[in-house]
Formats: C-alpha cells, sequence, structure tokens
C-alpha cells in the first residue's frame, strides 16, 4: 500500500447549499409553509368549509386575522387548509412532469431512432403557452384535483424532457459511457445507470421551478374555472371566489394572492440555490 | 514464438464526416490499411501523434466501433465481416479498456465499487456477497485499500482513479488489454506507479497489451515490439531492442530525436519541419513525404507499403526497397 | 551579476476553497537576470502556475486574496501598482503565453485583428501599420506563407500554429520578460520540439528574458539555464541545470529524476515514488515531501528552509544540508 488516500468528503452539497443564502432563504420559506400546512388543523380549530352567514365580509382583525369572506368562512383557516391542496397540486405536478419528463429525455438521447418522434411530439406540445393548454385540457378532463394535476403536468413535461435530454446527450459522450460499452452493458441499462443519474442536478432544478409555475398556473386555473372545485379550498380558488367583491372586500384575495407570491419566490429561490450548487456549467473547480 | 492472440490484416477505418461540398460527406481515412499481430502475454505499444489512427486502432480492436474493411482476430474469432458482432460477444470478457483520462472515464455519480463492478453487472449472476468480495479483491489488486470501495471517484487523485480504472477493466479476468495513453494525464510521479503496476499485473495474470502512447520513452519501459503509426499509417514496427537502437524510417527518427530528455548537454538536431498532415487531405504517396529529410521523387507518387527488412522488422519507406 | 530584471520575495498566494483557505504558493521567491531563460518545475498542485499568473496579477480576483510579499520590476513594486498601471505593463514589458493557444485566441477575430489589437494598445498604431507589422511578425515565429495566413480565423490553424500566433502576439511589443506557461504541452512531440527551437531563437534574436513553466524535466534541461523546482507550493531546490540534472540534492528532484522513463536505456521497472501528490487543502506539518521521502529524519518536522548548498544552489532539505 503505498497510496494515501485524501480524507473524506461528505455532504459536501448539503454543506455548499447550507452556506447559499437564497437557497437557505428559500428553505426557510417553503419548510414552514409546509409545516403550516401540514399542521393546519391544530393551527386554527375551525372548519375551512363552514359558513356562517352571520359573519360576512368582516375586515381582519383580532379573532379573524385574515377576515371573512362572503359565506362568513374564516379566510386565515381557508388559507391554511388552501396550502395543503395547492403545494399538494404542486408537488404532484412537479413528480409527474420529472418522471415523465426525464423518462421520455433520456429514451431520446440514448435510443437515436425514438429522438425523432419523441422530440416532433414535444415540439407540438411547447408549440401552445404551457398555460393555454393546461386550461385546455383542464377543460377536456372536467373540474377536478386530478385533472389539473395532469393537465398542468402535460404543459410541462415538454421542458424537462428537453433539459433531461440535453444533459443526457452530453454524458453520452464521455468516456465512461464507452467504459461502459466495452464492459458488455446494454444500452438500457447504461441509459439507466449512468445517463438518468448524471441528468439528476438539471432535472431537480428544473423541478423547483415547474413547482413554481405549477402554484402561479393552479391560481390561473381555478381563476377561469378549471381548477380544483369548491368548496375543498386552493389558493386559486379562494381568489376565484373572492374575485367579485374586489373592492369592498380586498382581504380575500390579497391573503391567498401573498401566499401564492411567497411559495413562488420560495421556491425559486429553492431553485437557483440549487443551480449554482449542481449546475456543472456555473461550477468552479477547486 | 507463442500464438498470436490477436492478428489484424490490412485494417481500414472510414469516417464519414460533413464538409464535402454541397452537402455531400467527406470520408476521413483514420486508419489506413495496417497489419499486427500481438503475441501472449506480450506487449505491443503503438505510438503516433495526434490524428495517426493510434486510438482507433485500439476502439477497433475492441469492438468500440466497427472496421470499415480488413480483419481483426482475436483469440481466433473473426470480430470483422458478416457475423463479426456476434463472434466479438464471444470474446468480449476476455479483453477490456483503460481509458486516457481518469477523470471522464469514472462516472461521478457512481460509487467505486460499483464503477469496479460494472463489467460483472454486465455479465450478472453475481450474489450481493461475490460482488463485494470481486471487488475487495480487485482493489487490492492495485493497491488500493478496499474501504475506498464506497466512496465516489472524484474524491481521488489521478493516479488512484487510473487505479480504480485498472481494476475496473480487470473485473472480468480478461487476458487482453487495450490502454489508450493510460499515462499521458498523469503527473511524472504518477506515471510510473501506473506502468510498474500494468507490469506486475502482466507477470502475475500473463496479460497481453497494446499499449497506446504519443512519446516513444514511455512505451519503452513496457513494450516487448513497438509500432509507429503516422497519419493512419504503420510507417514501422520492430522488436523493441531493434527499434530505438537503429530506427530505419525517417519519421521514427525524428520522433526519437524530438522527446527531449533530461539531458542538458545533449545538443538536439533541428526540430522536424512542416505540420502533421490533415488526413482529410492526405499528400499524395507517402503521407510523411511533406516533411521527410529524406524525400525522393516517387515517395511524392507512390505510396510505400510495410516490407520486412529483418526478422519481425517492418518499414513502410521506399528507402529501403531497392537494398536486402 | 547584474541587477535582476525582476525580483521576487516572499510571493505568498492563497485561494479560498469550499473547505477554507488553502496557500498555493508560499513564500516564493526568484530572479531573473535580463536574457536569462530561467525554468519552474513542478507537478500539479505544485503552485508554478499561480506564481506566473501572480506575476502578472492575472490570479482569479474572487477566490484569491491578495498575494503578498513584493515584485520587484523596474524599480517598482507591481502588486502595489493600479490596474490601470498593471495593464500598461502587461503585453508591453512582460508578455505571457498559455498551454492552451486556442482558448487564448478569439475564434471570431482574424489573426491580424488579435496581433493588430495588441499594437494599437501598446504602441499607438494605425490599422494599415499595425497589419504590415503583423506579417513581419508572423513571419518572424516561422509561419510559411505569412501574408495570407494573417487574415485567417484561428481554427483553421493547428495547434501548433496556433502556439506560434499566440508568441507573436507576446513579443510584439519587444516584451523584456516572456513568460510560457506550459507552452508545449498540448502540442505533439514533433511541433514541441518546433516551438522549443522557435522561442530559443527569439529569445536569442530579441534578447529577452524568459521564464519557462513546465511539467516536464526534458523541456527544461534542453531550454532553462537555471531551474527552480516547486512541490505543494514551495520551491525545493534551485539550481543551475547541469548541477540539478548530474547531482540533484533534493530527494524530490531525485525521484522526479529517475522516475522519467528512459529512451536510451532499457528499464524493466522504473524507480518511482510512492504516494501521491498532497491535496492542496491538507495540513502537513514540516516538510511538505515527508510523507513520501525516503530519507526523512527528525529536522524535517520542523519547516525545513530553503538554504544555500554550493555556487548558485538552494536546496529545502535539512539531511542533504547537514554536514
Amino acid at each position: 500500500m503505498d497510496d494515501a488516500v485524501a480524507p473524506r468528503r461528505r455532504f459536501r452539497v448539503v454543506r455548499k447549499l447550507a452556506r447559499h443564502r437564497s437557497f437557505s432563504i428559500g428553505f426557510v420559506i417553503m419548510a414552514a409553509m409546509l409545516i403550516i400546512a401540514i399542521a393546519a388543523p391544530y393551527i386554527t380549530g375551525l372548519d375551512p368549509t363552514a359558513m356562517k352567514i352571520r359573519m360576512r365580509f368582516r375586515p381582519p382583525q383580532g379573532s379573524f386575522w385574515f377576515g371573512t369572506d362572503q359565506f362568513g368562512r374564516d379566510l386565515l383557516t381557508r388559507v391554511l387548509y388552501g396550502a395543503r391542496m395547492s403545494l399538494w397540486i404542486a408537488l404532484a405536478v412537479a413528480l409527474l412532469s420529472g418522471v415523465v419528463g426525464a423518462l421520455i429525455g433520456v429514451l431520446s438521447a440514448q435510443f437515436r431512432r425514438l429522438d425523432s418522434l419523441l422530440m416532433r411530439i414535444m415540439d407540438a406540445l411547447m408549440a401552445a403557452p404551457a398555460i393555454m393548454l393546461a386550461i385546455g385540457l383542464g377543460a377536456a378532463l372536467g373540474p377536478q384535483t386530478h385533472s389539473v394535476i395532469i393537465a398542468l403536468a402535460v404543459a410541462y413535461i415538454p421542458r424537462t424532457a428537453r433539459i433531461v435530454r440535453a444533459s443526457a446527450l452530453v454524458t453520452r459522450e464521455l468516456e465512461f459511457i464507452e467504459a461502459a460499452r466495452v464492459a458488455g452493458i446494454s444500452p438500457l441499462r447504461i441509459m439507466l445507470r449512468h445517463l438518468l443519474p448524471n441528468a439528476m442536478g438539471p432535472l431537480l432544478v428544473q423541478s423547483t421551478f415547474v413547482f413554481a409555475y405549477a402554484i402561479l398556473a393552479e391560481a390561473a386555473l381555478s381563476f377561469l374555472g378549471v381548477g380544483p372545485p369548491p368548496p375543498a379550498p386552493s389558493w386559486g380558488n379562494i381568489i376565484a371566489e373572492g374575485r367579485d367583491f374586489s373592492v369592498e372586500a380586498w382581504w380575500i384575495m390579497v391573503f391567498p394572492g401573498a401566499a401564492i407570491s411567497l411559495a413562488a419566490l420560495g421556491m425559486n429561490l429553492v431553485g437557483d440555490g440549487l443551480r449554482d450548487v449542481l449546475d456543472p456549467r456555473l461550477k468552479v473547480e477547486s | 514464438m507463442t500464438a498470436a492472440i490477436v492478428k489484424v490484416r490490412d485494417l481500414v477505418k472510414d469516417f464519414a464526416v460533413p464538409g464535402g461540398r454541397a452537402g455531400a460527406k467527406a470520408v476521413l481515412r483514420a486508419v489506413n490499411h495496417i497489419s499486427f499481430d500481438i503475441a501472449l502475454g506480450e506487449t505491443l505499444g503503438l505510438v503516433g501523434e495526434s490524428g495517426s489512427g493510434k486510438s482507433t486502432t485500439g476502439r477497433l480492436l475492441v469492438g468500440l466501433i466497427s472496421a470499415t474493411s480488413g480483419e481483426i482476430e482475436l483469440f481466433g474469432e473473426t470480430i470483422t465481416g458478416p457475423g463479426g458482432g456476434k463472434r466479438l460477444e464471444t470474446v468480449r470478457r476476455k479483453m477490456q479498456f483503460v481509458f486516457q483520462d481518469p477523470h471522464g472515464s469514472l462516472d461521478p455519480r457512481m460509487r467505486v465499487g460499483d464503477c469496479i463492478a460494472e463489467p460483472l453487472d454486465g455479465v450478472g449472476g453475481f450474489s450481493r456477497r461475490d460482488r463485494a468480495d470481486r471487488v475487495a479483491e480487485l482493489l487490492e489488486t492495485v493497491g488500493l485499500p478496499r474501504a475506498v470501495a464506497d466512496r465516489y471517484p472524484h474524491e481521488f487523485s489521478g493516479g488512484q482513479r487510473q487505479r480504480i480504472g485498472i481494476a475496473r477493466a480487470l473485473a472480468l479476468r480478461p487476458e487482453f488489454l487495450v490502454c489508450d495513453e493510460p499515462v499521458s494525464a498523469l503527473d511524472v510521479s504518477m506515471q510510473a506507479q501506473i506502468i510498474n503496476l500494468l507490469l506486475d499485473l502482466q507477470d502475475r495474470f500473463g496479460l497481453s497489451y497494446l499499449f497506446i502512447a504519443h512519446d516513444l520513452a514511455v512505451v519503452r519501459s513496457i513494450a516487448a515490439h513497438v509500432a509507429v503509426m503516422y497519419a493512419g499509417a504503420l510507417v514501422e514496427q520492430a522488436p523493441k531492442s531493434v527499434l530505438y537502437a537503429a530506427p530505419k524510417h525517417p519519421y521514427t527518427q525524428a520522433l526519437l530525436d524530438a522527446v527531449p530528455r533530461p539531458e542538458p548537454d545533449r545538443v538536439r538536431a533541428p526540430a522536424l519541419g512542416g505540420e502533421i498532415p490533415s488526413i482529410l487531405n492526405p499528400p499524395p504517396g507517402c503521407a510523411f513525404s511533406p516533411r521527410c529529410p529524406l524525400v525522393m521523387e516517387r515517395c511524392r507518387s507512390e505510396r510505400p507499403m510495410p516490407r520486412a527488412i529483418d526478422a519481425g522488422h517492418r518499414v513502410a519507406c521506399h528507402l529501403y526497397e531497392t537494398k536486402s | 551579476m547584474t541587477t535582476p530584471l525582476l525580483e521576487v520575495s516572499d510571493l505568498t498566494v492563497r485561494f479560498r476553497t469550499d473547505t477554507g483557505w488553502m496557500t498555493a504558493v508560499d513564500k516564493v521567491s526568484l530572479q531573473i537576470a535580463p536574457g536569462e531563460a530561467l525554468g519552474i518545475v513542478g507537478e500539479s498542485g505544485s503552485g508554478k502556475s499561480v506564481t506566473a499568473l501572480s506575476i502578472l496579477r492575472l490570479h482569479a480576483m474572487a477566490t484569491t486574496r491578495l498575494p503578498t510579499g513584493r515584485i520587484m520590476w523596474g524599480g517598482r513594486d507591481l502588486l502595489g501598482l493600479s490596474m490601470r498601471d498593471m495593464r500598461a505593463i502587461r503585453g508591453r514589458d512582460i508578455a505571457m503565453i498559455f498551454q492552451d493557444p486556442m482558448s487564448s485566441l478569439n475564434p471570431v477575430l482574424t489573426i491580424a485583428d488579435q496581433i493588430g489589437e495588441t499594437l494599437r494598445l501598446h504602441q499607438g498604431l494605425d490599422a494599415a501599420a499595425s497589419r504590415r507589422r503583423a506579417i513581419e511578425l508572423l513571419d518572424l515565429v516561422r509561419i510559411p506563407d505569412a501574408a495570407r495566413r494573417v487574415d485567417e480565423y484561428p481554427h483553421r490553424l493547428s495547434g501548433g500554429m496556433r502556439q506560434r500566433v499566440m508568441i507573436a502576439i507576446a513579443i510584439a511589443c519587444r516584451p523584456k520578460l516572456l513568460i510560457a506557461d506550459e507552452p508545449t504541452t498540448a502540442l505533439d512531440v514533433t511541433i514541441q520540439a518546433q516551438i522549443l527551437d522557435l522561442l530559443r531563437d527569439l529569445q536569442a534574436e530579441l534578447g529577452m528574458s524568459v521564464i519557462l513553466i513546465t511539467h516536464d524535466m526534458g523541456v527544461i534541461a534542453e531550454f532553462a539555464r537555471r531551474v527552480m523546482v516547486m512541490y505543494a507550493g514551495r520551491v525545493v531546490e534551485a539550481a543551475p541545470v547541469g548541477g540539478l540534472f548530474t547531482a540533484p540534492l533534493h530527494p524530490y528532484t531525485e525521484g522526479l529524476l529517475a522516475s522519467i522513463p528512459k529512451l536510451d536505456v532499457d528499464v524493466r521497472r522504473l524507480p518511482s515514488i510512492p504516494g501521491s501528490i498532497p491535496d492542496p487543502t491538507m495540513v502537513i506539518q514540516g516538510c511538505r515531501f515527508g510523507p513520501r521521502c525516503p530519507i526523512i529524519e527528525a529536522g524535517c518536522r520542523q519547516d525545513p528552509m530553503l538554504l544555500p548548498a554550493g555556487l548558485e544552489r538552494e536546496v529545502r532539505c535539512p539531511p542533504r544540508i547537514a554536514p
């Protein structure tokens, strides 16, 4: 044994992220939102759908911090429960478009004959703006939570697929792929063991941005009446329901709107941090 | 003489590259009718500068790319021509490749143990226990502690990574390794370690090597036979003792002379002029003729064919055709 | 001895890394006389390139602390100059060429544009004059058919030709000092020989001093008169080439020389230096070469000093200094 092995550097990525300022801020925002969403029943004790007609249109005050809506429902309670719905939709969209997009991306990179077919489909989907596509799909599938998720996921799959494909095409030219081929590894296995893991960085970054877009898009779909159906609250449908009273009862739209902005901001900060730390194009070798 | 495990005859590899007129593809001849043998347990050093076709030759031998024409016979199986792909599969386990770049040839996302075990996974049928044992054994073989199996490649120096690459190449107990410039990306003090390791492994497992290098000095310590390539063609091949003592081809002579040596008092002959020819647009006749100090009229029009001038010594140069 | 052209004393450069500050160059001192050829040899992490870049203050600003020490040039300390004054010295008085000539050339400008840029900046030539001068310079670096080549783009040239263009740009203003950082490492052997010949001829013709930085002992032996060996950020030995190659003092130099593959004798096993180059962020007590050294002794545990050892020679190794 004549070779000293350098000391082990564990958790480098985690340490870098912890030191990254905007990632840390974004992470704290998102963690806090998630905890609040999960702990909603313990925070308010009220039912988000319980109507109290006598309590209609109460502005923010001591017992109703966020005020009440046109049915006398406590807006704080609705925003807290709305976080569950909105964050769940965003997470599901990010996961679904991430998984499907990643598969399409690596398949087109590895199997060149599939490439032109898959990429033409992606081009067709990308030709329409994501939100228009989602509206159309949402309308076709009907106003249900899962149709919102599917509509938004389909809208964001092409972008994710393109990013993963680009990353996999770069990886494909590296020597360790040749090494795997000499070792007799099948193309499918090369795709799963080498191309996919090496695209995880860009995929993760893209998925955080999809998450942020999905929160905004859910609001837009609700506004147009193809969002998650009432009475169960989502940030989007709270705003949609409050729009007729925007002058008299501004608080109905402002508080969920602020929640949407904060969540989108938090997730974008997380994404920026991940990109700085994971994206090899910006990484400086030390 | 022992049996040849590698026989290459008239091997040609063309690449189609864009750049011809009106969208037509130009043909780039990377390997131009080369022939050589490698005997069991021996090392052939394949030396050449950039564009000489030496790496392409290495990749042809392990089937990473397929030949345009000519014949490659490995362990008695012809892997070129019709049905060659099938026969390649029967001998694939017997040969492996060691790459130049110890950074690029290991997947940064995979643990060292998984990198080394990759050829085992390709074959399949190893229990988790057997696989771990084999990885530990391989690490020990290349002089690394077994504990490094669950670390990642970026934690290692270039020399250590090259050891990992060699361990992976040995995983299926191959008999023949193609080493593509395995030390040229390493620091000087690491090069000797890796060369010595390859020598030890050869003694221990009876391996045969095709050792590709751009430098005649590195090859001298490992190869028994040396072949020199220039612009896709083999210009000279000879046993080591002959080639270094009495190089015949003017290019071999120039290449030997150009290597900077750690001898301050040595006065090197003035450098060979001219540039390495583009293989897209090779000169007619002998590819070396535009730079050759001994060029003759026929060199510019007629391509010299390799011919034996002594036992195991072949030269492709018109200078040696009139003699013998 | 004449007054040195450049005198560097106690140059120290520190970088920020993931795991803290790392000393890339540790109290390096060097002198170069007018017309002299100095070689700096070392492996990766030795600090040889950082030393060169710091002389021109070209180190990465974001991750580096201002180097400490002194870099005296014409009676001025370069470390104390404003960036504006420093830019005036770069290219005009001190020029530099790098390992990779492709990334040092701008792919969208012709050769004439790139050489002309330096000429217009430092010598105030107009377009026609700078073009004429560019052709002269290409002739000087022995590029055949210079009048035609001057209008080509870098990608049309081979690696060796690009390095010649880089040299032409470097000598455009007749610098007094040329710093060549691994100028032949990316080139083929026969082309490397051409470039070394060219550098040697130009040095004699123009009377410039050259600092040649390389990992290749053979290149040093061929080119330099005096050589400094660096290891892990420090100079471990300095000597005239003759002495260094016939009787190396430092065990690292000795090991490095022994491990070079020989062309003229058959060596079945090359002697090798055990271990690997230390991770630059790792702290090593005492001599940095200690963990790999065959002759380590108690005195090496304290930080050894670079001490005189005979005529024009210095070595950082207590066992080799002790009488």
